[in-house]
């Protein structure tokens, strides 16, 4: 094989490691609107806000530090060494739940029946609110986020494919990062976790009646305020994932709300509404932005990737508008 | 009568209080918040305890003490221009604007206004030119400046002949960002280097495409123009393809603790040029400890003391109130006007005793400002991180650009931005 060609495969391995990422945040984005409708706009500063509180129980930071400090004079900051990986993830886990449990009870309670795009604006409300909170509970300086998860290019995998370059070539091996194989494996994992609950156990099957007819799922006596809990629970632990892993990256800064703007294509071409159009979705945008950008970026000044992922949707929307694995929307007059 | 008297009473008092506050009031555009927050925070803290220290410590300067205006701008430049227009009737002397997005909105308004602007080591490179530029310093040096010493550097690495070598810029895909790209092209026609451009989108966190192209085409050399996550993420790619950190130089704004630290060991050896000295081990932080940090006056939490963005934000104060005595000197008042600190400004001189008098000998190569020179000397040196001792270290003397090339392109930019906006450039 030339050079060129074993180039090409790269760029599609990585665009599809890329995607695998971008799906992990588009994920919370269809959890949340399967259930309830509620395209929330906050699940990147939900990905940001889990990662900073899981930061914060690594190192033993005190909430609210500084706060305490300007309130009682005091020159607090850290509680101890901070606590071992497991048991910082577990009570991050914890604190996204009471986090999905005050949102039902702050906002979405208050909410009921009013139209999709209340509940969009009061999801932009919410985000800058947690963004604000998660400032003054954790900081706004950057944070080093290390849960074991390896990274870096793969040794193995470039001196396997170093041997399947023609003679006479020169080839470095393909590139690979095990962080983006790590987020790989984690994300079919999660999804074989999310669908075999929702097939499997008697909550997993309310939620997906609610997902199905918010009415009739009402009359067989399923509570909605409870589902909604549930699946912003469920939406928090996605948006931790994903933050461990883009954290995993480039440390833990508020930047990390913006992988937000790049699950939006995925979302569209995938479909609000569905778990496998998510990660489908997510593996299109980043094999698609990545192949883009290597044949064509070079020509036209490179950084195409953000507006091409678009673009890319975009076309799909033309033949699919409800996305590839979205449900049509039928409207009888 | 009664009323006149009330009058006459209310008027005398307000001058009282207006002896009584009179000020030298610094406005601070900070970012404490959003995607830049890390780095901001660094440079606000610096910025605003250098000031601190001297209302402490001396009781302001020349006898006026300083008042503080701190205005979060979230490295928003409508914000930016928001918070300029909220304090500029304060009395402000001069704007720190810390984004070259703001500056850029800004160089119009404060001409007019009659308000310096000092974008140290940013903004509009060619407002170095002073005859056109009034108002607008970018002392002590700017980005063509630092584009040209890493080549020199570069050069040095390679027994002066870079012939056959090639040097990717990967650069933030903004203004900012595509600033050195018209010097580094002008320098690869001098040197006979091949120069590669590599855009990243904001905010930079996925550089995938990026990184993998560098892998294939294996430039010699990689320069970075970023900001923010841009660069740790950079830095980290770099890292995992392994590619070798001493031949990845970064700006001055690509060259912070927040840019290595979170790469861990990977970011061994990662160089980048500075335009002042590194660490903490200078005298002025004896005092900075004693009247700031222990008094409970510090602007953070005292962690940040002599790190690079806090040395760059303490350094941009120590030039501002080199500045404001400057200005005192030259008109006879303690109490100056924004025009008058433009004239200090203009007439900045700081040789190394000074530095050394004020507790930062050796922080910076000496500076002269002039009415036709307001980028100062244009020296940089080459700084690398060390990830065993998480410290960095100044590994080359303070060197200047390629004059030839830099001063021809801000002539050159400087005139055209003249011709555009009808300005004709003063005598000086």
């Amino acid at each position: 094989m030339t050079p060129d060609f074993l180039n090409t495969i790269e760029v599609i391995l990585n665009g599809l490691m890329t995607g695998v990422m971008y799906s992990l945040v588009a994920l919370g984005f269809v959890l949340i609107f399967k259930a309830s409708g509620i395209f929330n706009y906050a699940q990147g500063v939900m990905a940001l806000f889990a990662a900073l509180t899981l930061v914060g129980f690594q190192t033993g930071q005190i909430p609210f530090a500084h706060l305490v400090n300007q309130i009682f004079g005091t020159q607090v900051h850290h509680w101890g060494s901070g606590m071992n990986n497991l048991i910082a993830i577990l009570l991050t886990i914890l604190v996204m739940i009471l986090f999905a449990w005050l949102v039902e009870k702050l906002v979405l309670q208050h909410l009921v029946n009013q139209e999709p795009i209340i509940l969009f604006m009061a999801t932009i409300g919410l985000a800058f609110f947690m963004e604000g909170v998660g400032d003054l509970m954790w900081g706004a300086d950057l944070k080093t986020l290390d849960v074991g998860i390896p990274s870096g290019g793969s040794f193995w995998w470039e001196d396997v494919t170093r041997t399947w370059v023609s003679e006479g070539y020169e080839y470095y091996g393909m590139y690979i990062d095990l962080l983006d194989v790590w987020a790989a494996g984690i994300a079919v994992l999660l999804v074989t976790i999310l669908t075999l609950f929702s097939q499997y156990t008697k909550t997993g099957r309310a939620l997906r009646a609610v997902a199905d007819d918010h009415q009739a799922a009402l009359t067989v006596g399923i509570s909605l305020r409870s589902i909604w809990v549930i699946v912003w629970s469920i939406a928090g632990v996605v948006a931790l994932v994903a933050g461990i892993m883009w954290g995993s990256k480039s440390g833990v800064q508020f930047s990390l709300s913006l992988i937000a703007l790049k699950a939006l294509p995925v979302l569209i071409l995938g479909g609000f509404t569905s778990i496998p159009g998510a990660i489908i979705g997510g593996l299109i945008i980043g094999v698609g932005e990545k192949l883009f950008e290597f044949w064509v970026g070079p020509l036209i000044g490179g950084a195409t990737e953000n507006w091409f992922a678009y673009v890319l949707a975009l076309f799909f929307l033309m033949f699919r508008p409800q996305g590839l694995f979205g449900e049509r929307i039928i409207e009888r007059v | 009568m009664k009323f006149t008297k009330l009058l006459a009473s209310l008027a005398l008092s307000m001058s009282v209080v207006g002896v009584a506050y009179s000020d030298l009031v610094i406005p601070s555009l900070d970012y404490r918040t959003g995607p830049y927050a890390p780095n901001g925070i660094h440079f606000a803290d610096g910025y605003a305890d250098y000031f601190t220290l001297l209302n402490e410590r001396d009781g302001g300067i020349g006898g006026v003490p300083i008042r503080f205006l701190p205005c979060e701008t979230a490295y928003n430049t409508e914000k930016g221009v928001e918070c300029y227009e909220s304090t500029k009737g304060e009395g402000s002397l001069v704007y720190q604007p810390l984004s070259t997005g703001i500056t850029y909105q800004l160089i119009p308004k404060a001409t007019a206004d009659g308000i310096p602007i000092h974008s140290m080591g940013y903004g509009r490179t060619s407002a170095a030119n002073g005859r056109v530029f009034s108002h607008v310093f970018n002392y002590p040096g700017t980005y063509w400046d630092a584009a040209s010493i890493i080549v020199k550097h570069i050069l040095d690495q390679e027994g002066g002949d870079l012939n056959g070598k090639t040097i990717a810029l990967v650069y933030h895909n903004s203004a900012y960002g595509k600033e050195p790209i018209r010097t580094l092209e002008k320098l690869s026609e001098k040197h006979g280097y091949t120069l590669t451009l590599i855009a990243v989108d904001h905010p930079g966190q996925e550089q995938k495409s990026q990184w993998l192209q560098i892998r294939r085409e294996r430039p010699d050399y990689v320069m970075m123009w970023g900001w923010g996550v841009m660069n740790q993420v950079a830095i980290q790619e770099a890292s995992n393809i392994r590619f070798p950190m001493e031949n990845f130089i970064g700006v001055w704004w690509s060259a912070s603790e927040n840019d290595v630290i979170p790469i861990g060991q990977g970011a061994h050896g990662y160089k980048a040029i500075a335009m002042h000295g590194v660490g903490d081990d200078y005298p002025i932080y004896d005092d900075m400890r004693k009247y700031v940090l222990d008094a409970g006056k510090a602007a953070g939490d005292g962690s940040n003391l002599g790190k690079i963005l806090y040395n760059r934000g303490l350094y941009a104060a120590m030039l501002a109130s080199e500045a404001i005595r400057t200005a005192q000197a030259l008109s006879g008042v303690a109490d100056i006007s924004s025009e008058q600190m433009r004239d200090g400004m203009e007439a900045l001189s700081i040789d190394e005793a000074r530095l050394a008098e004020l507790g930062l000998p050796d922080f910076g190569p000496p500076i002269q400002v002039t009415c036709e020179n307001h980028g100062g000397p244009g020296l940089g040196a080459i700084q690398q991180w060390d990830a065993n001792t998480q410290s960095w270290s100044l590994i080359t003397d303070f060197t200047g650009a390629d004059r030839e090339v830099v001063d021809a392109l801000i002539a050159e930019d400087s005139a055209a931005f003249a011709a555009e906006n009808n300005i004709t450039p003063r005598d000086c």
